[in-house]
């Protein structure tokens, strides 16, 4: 008998071998699938509720974490100034998801990014829970509030850039949104606040200074000068300007709307004064071509890299020389984001180098060791820098005396230009600046929507003296 | 033929009472530490009243050593331990499954209420159970009992709602009370089968004719086994729960095996077990159901979200789990119960499952070794049931909250919240402990009835020959 108690002892032991064995692939092999399976709650309540580092704008807090002490969600993500920064952090939702840099940068906010790696082992061996990193922008709060006042309860956007840098320094959309009606706790009220904000019509979600792209009016006429000045035109060619053009192929004409004269203008008094019927000629002259291709330099037509996750700028691909014509001007099919004009401006008043546009400046160790810090990078030479110093003189005049006066500020070097555009024919219009001041290495762009009332000009200026 | 009769081994074996109650020290080092390290883990200041109950919990693991230390000073001492530091285990585990609920939950309270009854049964049966021989001789009384509680759940009004709960109709309710007819079930039925077969092995073992090289049983021989066949078939048609259905088949083919030495009547059982199994299983449509949701139970998130959110748990919990009090095994619904193994594996990863299983692979080989000791055949076949039957639940009940085989409605013995099932666990290792006792303690005081007419070594002359081992 006891050799077949053996033999129960020995079966015994395969069934529990075959548990241990079981258990062990389950963990090698099923747990991976299992914990990224999204019907996970427990992973997914773990990831929403963990410790996240700080957004930081100069030394403000723009996103934050605080603890909140109850189960199972740890940690509360809140928005100091949501609205003002939207555009920028994004929001963190549990039902909703990520956008902006909380999307961008959630690996380093949560500390779980490649080069957080080190930092992870030395907190998983002395016991310390995982840490967050810090994202440091390079949004100046204090130019970004400026814009947020100028453009007041007015549908529009603003954009400034370092422009020898690339960095992005205002970034502000009206109307906005709470990020922290999202990243609420309270999922029945995130369900109500995201179907409100989704419904409403002045949309407040939209992304209006990088997201969105508009007709850029005669804000446009800048990369016409700049593809002009490239082949043979000098500020002084003089170039035929009649108060009508014909437009080849149709029956319409293309009027000015500015006192240009019936006769020739300069390049230079076109610009400042805004001739379309000069730059329709200077485009049918040159051909679509050397117009895109100039475009393509500035960055329209292709997405930028880095971290702005911005929308593609467009001018058409194959018009007939009407459309060309209204191209010229910034109609058309022609499109750009507030960034992507801010990147023009910022091209020219930097000796024509086109420098990619950046919103993160470092990523930091909870205990600020820098993980990793941007370099600036260049991302075109758009212009010589001789023909760049030409196109600033150009702009300048238009501040001093063209239709950016509104743009003066006493002591600093401002170039700029104006732009309307119409989105329907004979209704109102967008109303554009683009420009610069040289002394603050600041470009800046400024749209403000249809009906908006008032023009974008004194928001540039507002900007531009608030940056430091 | 068996080898010829030898004189027995003088074993004089140690009491090792010291050693059970080291043991027994450090096993109920297991309750309190998970029942502690929870709190702090939670952040709960602990209070007087939570070291009184630490305190407690020591005071009975040391009573129920001191009863077998007076009453079975021979026993082995590594049974009570295991079984002590599982059962604190699953006190721990479901206090802290209770506290995850807002409010708390109870039911941790009304399993130390039953622990103590079990435990004072087992005490019970230690000081009033000189010879455990007494429970031989009723072996056909005994069967049918234990086929009435086995088949009890079917019988129309005793039924309890929570069967719904799981898909198996194992549950009763009498009085509002949930109770599990099939725990006590084991214990009649283990009784039952070791009495017949201490009266019976001798034809069994020898009667039949060779075909083939196979020994055939006489047609009547084969009854017994065919009614177990019967019975377990039927518990898996209509109480649509394969792990109950295997545990009484494979105790009684398994004692059948061990009574007779002989591999044929595994052979024959699990045949015809795995073909009706089978055949079932194509015809029944719930059974089916079952096998898919054990296969395949991601194709349909809602009807196997048991066992999905278990295996959710499980994955999370990783390789040493989310801590005591730190996971979140309350998602799993009635996770006290037959998934306590899946909360343990969240929250002690599979470190802590790991444990657990090689706690209860200690408790059943010391069962298996006290089957070897004893010298009683009724004493050899009582302890190999009872350690056999506790392999099949835990390899059924953790090996279902594992998916390696479909989910079944048993109990993890000693951790699962369930009255019935604790106090049925502790009568059992109450009598290990006592066939134990008699086993080891020196031969001078061993009663002197059929011990050496009734043992292994009794040599059987046999008109043909071939047959045996």
């Amino acid at each position: 008998m006891n050799k077949s108690i053996r033999g129960v002892a020995i079966v015994t032991i395969l069934m529990f071998l075959a548990l241990l064995i079981n258990a062990t692939v389950g963990y090698w092999v099923r747990a991976d699938e299992l914990n990224n399976n999204p019907r996970n709650t427990r992973v997914q309540d773990e990831q929403f509720g963990a410790p996240r580092g700080p957004i930081l704008a100069a030394n403000t807090p723009i996103a934050d974490s605080v603890e909140t002490g109850t189960r199972p969600y740890a940690n509360q993500r809140q928005y100091l100034d949501g609205p003002l920064y939207a555009p920028i952090t994004g929001y963190y939702s549990y039902i909703f998801g990520r956008s902006g840099l909380e999307a961008l940068y959630n690996a380093e906010l949560v500390g779980q990014a490649d080069s957080q790696f080190t930092q992870r082992i030395v907190d998983t061996l002395s016991g310390r829970a995982p840490q967050g990193g810090q994202i440091q922008t390079t949004i100046q709060p204090r130019a970004q509030q400026a814009a947020w006042d100028a453009l007041g309860d007015r549908e529009g956007a603003v954009v400034a850039i370092d422009f020898t840098t690339g960095a992005v320094l205002a970034w502000v959309s009206r109307p906005s949104f709470d990020p922290s009606t999202l990243a609420s706790l309270d999922f029945p009220a995130t369900q109500q606040a995201w179907d409100q904000l989704n419904t409403d019509p002045a949309s407040p979600m939209s992304d209006r200074a990088t997201k969105e792209i508009f007709a850029p009016g005669s804000v446009f006429k800048l990369v016409v000068a700049a593809a002009a000045l490239d082949h043979g035109y000098a500020p002084q060619t003089m170039i035929d300007t009649p108060q009508e053009l014909p437009l080849p192929g149709t029956l319409i004409t293309l009027p000015n709307l500015a006192a240009c004269g019936n006769t020739q203008q300069s390049l230079d008094n076109a610009l400042t004064l805004s001739c379309n019927t000069t730059f329709a000629n200077v485009a049918l002259d040159l051909g679509d071509d050397v117009i895109r291709e100039q475009a393509q330099a500035f960055g329209f037509d292709s997405a930028f890299g880095g971290d702005m996750a911005s929308a593609v700028s467009t001018f058409p691909a194959d018009p007939d020389p009407a459309q060309l014509a209204m191209s010229a001007i910034g109609q058309f099919e022609v499109a750009a984001t507030p960034l992507q004009m801010a990147v023009v401006a910022g091209a020219i008043a930097n000796d024509g180098t086109v420098m990619e546009p950046y919103v993160v400046e470092e990523v930091r160790n909870n205990n600020q060791r820098v993980v990793s810090s941007h370099q600036p990078t260049v991302v075109n030479q758009a212009m010589t820098p001789a023909n760049a110093a030409l196109l600033q003189e150009m702009m300048t005049h238009v501040v001093q005396r063209g239709t950016g006066t509104q743009a003066q500020i006493s002591g600093l070097t401002v170039g700029g230009k104006t732009g309307t555009a119409e989105t329907t024919p004979g209704a109102s219009s967008h109303s554009w600046f683009a420009g610069f001041a040289a002394e603050k290495n600041v470009a800046v762009a400024v749209y403000l929507a249809t009906d908006a009332g008032g023009t974008a000009t004194p928001v540039a200026r507002a900007v531009m003296e608030a940056i430091s | 033929m068996m080898s010829a009769s030898e004189a027995l081994p003088v074993v004089v074996y140690r009491k090792q009472r010291n050693a059970e109650l080291g043991l027994c020290l450090l096993a109920s080092l297991f309750g309190i530490g998970g029942y502690l390290i929870t709190h702090l883990n939670r952040g709960d200041a602990l209070s007087i009243t939570s070291l009184l109950i630490c305190a407690g919990w020591v005071a009975l693991c040391i009573g129920a050593h001191l009863v077998v230390r007076v009453r079975c000073a021979y026993a082995d001492p590594v049974i009570l331990p295991s079984v002590l530091a599982l059962n604190g285990l699953g006190l721990a585990m479901i206090h802290r499954i209770d506290i995850g609920f807002e409010p708390p939950m109870a039911a941790a309270t009304m399993q130390l209420v039953w622990t103590v009854l079990g435990v004072l049964l087992f005490a019970l049966i230690l000081i009033y159970l000189r010879d455990y021989r007494v429970l031989e001789g009723f072996p056909y009384v005994l069967f049918l009992v234990g086929m009435v509680l086995l088949l009890l759940p079917l019988v129309p009004g005793l039924a309890s709602p929570r069967n719904v709960e799981n898909g198996s109709q194992i549950w009763i309710e009498i009085f509002g009370y949930s109770f599990q007819p099939a725990e006590i079930a084991k214990i009649v039925l283990t009784l039952a089968f070791a009495s017949y077969l201490t009266a019976n092995r001798d034809l069994l073992q020898l009667a039949g004719r060779r075909v083939l090289g196979f020994h055939l049983p006489r047609m009547r021989d084969l009854v017994p086994i065919g009614v177990m066949w019967a019975a377990a078939l039927l518990v898996l048609v209509f109480q649509n729960d394969l792990g109950t259905s295997m545990l009484f088949f494979g105790l009684f083919v398994m004692m059948l095996f061990v009574a007779t030495s002989q591999i044929r009547w595994v052979v024959i059982g699990v045949a015809a077990f795995t073909a009706a199994a089978l055949l079932i299983g194509q015809v029944a449509p719930h059974v089916a159901t079952r096998i898919s949701s054990w296969l395949d139970p991601f194709s349909d998130y809602d009807r196997n979200y048991q066992i999905i959110t278990a295996q959710f748990g499980i994955a999370w919990g990783g390789l040493f789990g989310r801590g005591w009090g730190l996971g979140r095994p309350g998602l799993t619904p009635v996770a006290s119960s037959d998934f306590i193994s899946a909360a343990i594996a969240e929250e002690l990863g599979l470190v802590g499952l790991t444990v657990i299983i090689v706690l209860y692979l200690l408790m059943v080989a010391r069962g298996l070794r006290v089957a070897l000791t004893s010298t009683v055949i009724f004493g050899k076949l009582l302890a190999a049931g009872f350690s056999f039957v506790f392999a099949l639940q835990i390899f059924a009940i953790i090996g279902g909250v594992t998916r390696l085989l479909p989910l079944t409605g048993l109990t993890t013995p000693f951790m699962s919240q369930g009255g019935s099932s604790l106090v049925a666990n502790w009568i059992i290792v109450a009598l290990l402990i006592v066939i134990s006792h008699q086993a080891r303690r020196p031969a001078t005081t061993m009663a002197p009835v059929d011990a050496n007419l009734a043992d292994d070594e009794t040599a059987v002359i046999q008109a043909q020959g071939g047959v045996g081992q």
